[in-house]
């Protein structure tokens, strides 16, 4: 993505730890995410509680990220291509952090849920939605490390599956409860679950913009398929409007 | 800005068969959007300088646009100051320097033979990397450029030429009880906007700067600048400079010149957030080189 090193080295090393910070900061939240769907399925309290723990560690990397964008900044006064790559940093580690605190979120939904102890069908469309969404996420973070445009507009395009994925859950945890009253509760949590799930996809549509923009200096200006209004209604963020 | 007392070089009319038409400095365009309309001021086409055998600027097409800045940027020896100094043929002066090409303003061919070079430099004023206010006084180095040309009637006019050049160029409240002390006995930066004082006194269209600031601090370099942002509501500013930095905040156009040949100019938001040339690319961030 370079056209060579900058004349003065210690530039080039501070752009390259500023990319090594954002790159850490995407594996954690792969991995905090991942985890998340894990102790969902497997039940596991335990784990949960770590996940919620470990997001520290994501919230300190994305401060490092604002130190180290601000010196760069103040500092080098970057330009062109630089310049797009200290911008993309700042909004790609708030979306990263974002993402995992909705893991962090799913985390402590499971918590509640295992108490429940009642069985919850459609908890299995959840996997299904988030590996989608991590293996989204596993290429946006190389398509950022590649710069490759092209990888992170095919990325953008996937999240139109995750919608529809959450549009089906939902319809189908409606009819739970319909049938039965007790799984309102539950119901509730995995659908939550999902939700949180859904809304990081749109985080990871966020970072295939900022990328592609890194690599072309042009902003993503092509529409995606239009959803339906139900759909809309059903995907867009109630709770950040609330 | 009052622009009401001041006489146009031009509108003395210029002499039959001069090349150039007086050309009334208009009202700005703006079109039903509200949105400023640019029309081209000077332009460049196919241009090429020789120094003796050595070519140092290869087919250059440059606009400038009127009532804006233009930057031109490079490494040294690109031949960005060569291409300035073209505009007001001020490398008439220099031995064995050749000229290729066209250069217009307003359309009109400024190497034309008939044309009297000093009227059009009167039309497009220059202000140097190094302030040189003449050995005179403060009022003197502003007055000089009107008295000869003729632009004042009576000492009434010069003297209203006189403030309202200082005043434009942001000195005045701090010469306004002193103007009859020697004009080198000013601070660098003071010197320099007396020079830019002295350039609009005679009402040019077009000014050039070569390195404005390159000889001033911070505080002075910054006071240039928010000068040159007010000057550009009348005048046209083509300016040199080093500091990409101070091209990126005072310009509206940048040209980025590389080795005799004008790699690209576009508006200055373009060029330094996404620069379509590998080489502005590797200049404007560091790699250059």
């Amino acid at each position: 993505m370079t056209t060579g090193d900058h004349i003065v080295k210690s530039y080039d090393e501070e752009l390259k730890n500023l990319n090594d910070t954002i790159i850490e900061m995407a594996n954690l939240t792969e991995i905090q995410f991942e985890l998340a769907i894990e102790a969902l399925m497997k039940q596991d309290t335990d784990l949960a509680y770590k996940i919620i723990e470990d997001d520290d560690r994501i919230d300190d990397l994305d401060h490092a990220v604002d130190e180290q964008t601000m010196n760069l900044l103040a500092l080098r006064q970057p330009m062109a291509m630089d310049l797009r790559n200290v911008v993309a940093a700042i909004k790609i580690s708030s979306d990263l952090e974002r993402i995992a605190d909705y893991a962090t979120n799913m985390a402590r939904r499971t918590v509640p849920l295992i108490e429940e102890k009642t069985v919850i069908r459609p908890l299995h469309s959840i996997p299904r939605m988030g590996t989608a969404v991590i293996a989204m996420l596993k290429d946006v973070v190389d398509a950022y490390i590649e710069g490759d445009a092209d990888k992170a507009v095919a990325v953008w395009r996937a999240d139109k599956e995750v919608d529809e994925m959450y549009v089906s859950l939902f319809r189908e945890l409606l009819t739970y409860m319909m049938e039965d009253a007790r799984r309102i509760t539950p119901c509730t949590h995995v659908l939550f679950i999902a939700k949180n799930i859904e809304r990081m996809g749109d985080h990871v549509t966020n970072v295939c913009e900022t990328v592609y923009y890194l690599v072309t200096g042009e902003p993503l200006r092509e529409d995606r398929p239009r959803k339906t209004r139900t759909d809309r209604l059903l995907t867009d963020d109630i709770e950040a409007k609330e | 800005m009052n622009m009401d007392n001041y006489i146009p070089a031009t509108a003395k009319g210029a002499p039959a068969g001069m090349g150039i038409d007086p050309v009334a400095t208009g009202e700005k365009n703006i079109n039903m959007d509200g949105i400023e309309e640019t029309t081209i001021k000077m332009s460049a086409r196919n241009l090429d300088v020789f120094y003796g055998d050595k070519q140092a600027l290869f087919g250059i097409d440059l606009d400038v646009p009127e009532r804006s800045v233009t930057a031109l940027i490079g490494p040294s020896g690109c031949g960005k100051s060569t291409f300035l100094r073209c505009l007001n043929r001020m490398n008439d002066t220099i031995d064995g320097c050749r000229v290729e090409g066209d250069i217009r303003i307003d359309q009109s061919d400024i190497y034309d033979r008939a044309l009297d070079v000093v009227e059009l430099r009167t039309r497009i004023g220059m202000v140097f990397q190094k302030p040189n206010p003449f050995p005179k006084s403060i009022y003197d180095n502003v007055a000089y450029g009107p008295k000869i040309h003729g632009l004042a009637q009576d000492r009434e006019e010069l003297d209203h030429i006189v403030t309202s050049s200082l005043e434009k160029a942001g000195l005045l409240k701090e010469v306004a009880d002193r103007l009859e002390s020697p004009g080198t006995g000013l601070s660098g930066g003071q010197q320099q906007r007396l020079c830019i004082a002295r350039a609009i006194a005679v009402s040019p269209e077009v000014i050039l700067m070569d390195e404005p600031c390159s000889a001033l601090d911070p505080i002075a370099t910054a006071h240039i600048e928010e000068l040159i942002d007010e000057l550009r509501e009348n005048f046209t500013i083509v300016i040199v400079t080093h500091n990409m930095q101070q091209a990126a905040r005072v310009s509206q156009q940048t040209a980025f010149f590389h080795l005799g040949i004008l790699v690209e100019c576009n508006s200055t938001g373009e060029i330094f957030t996404s620069p379509s040339d590998e080489r502005t690319q590797g200049y404007i961030t560091g790699r250059y080189g």
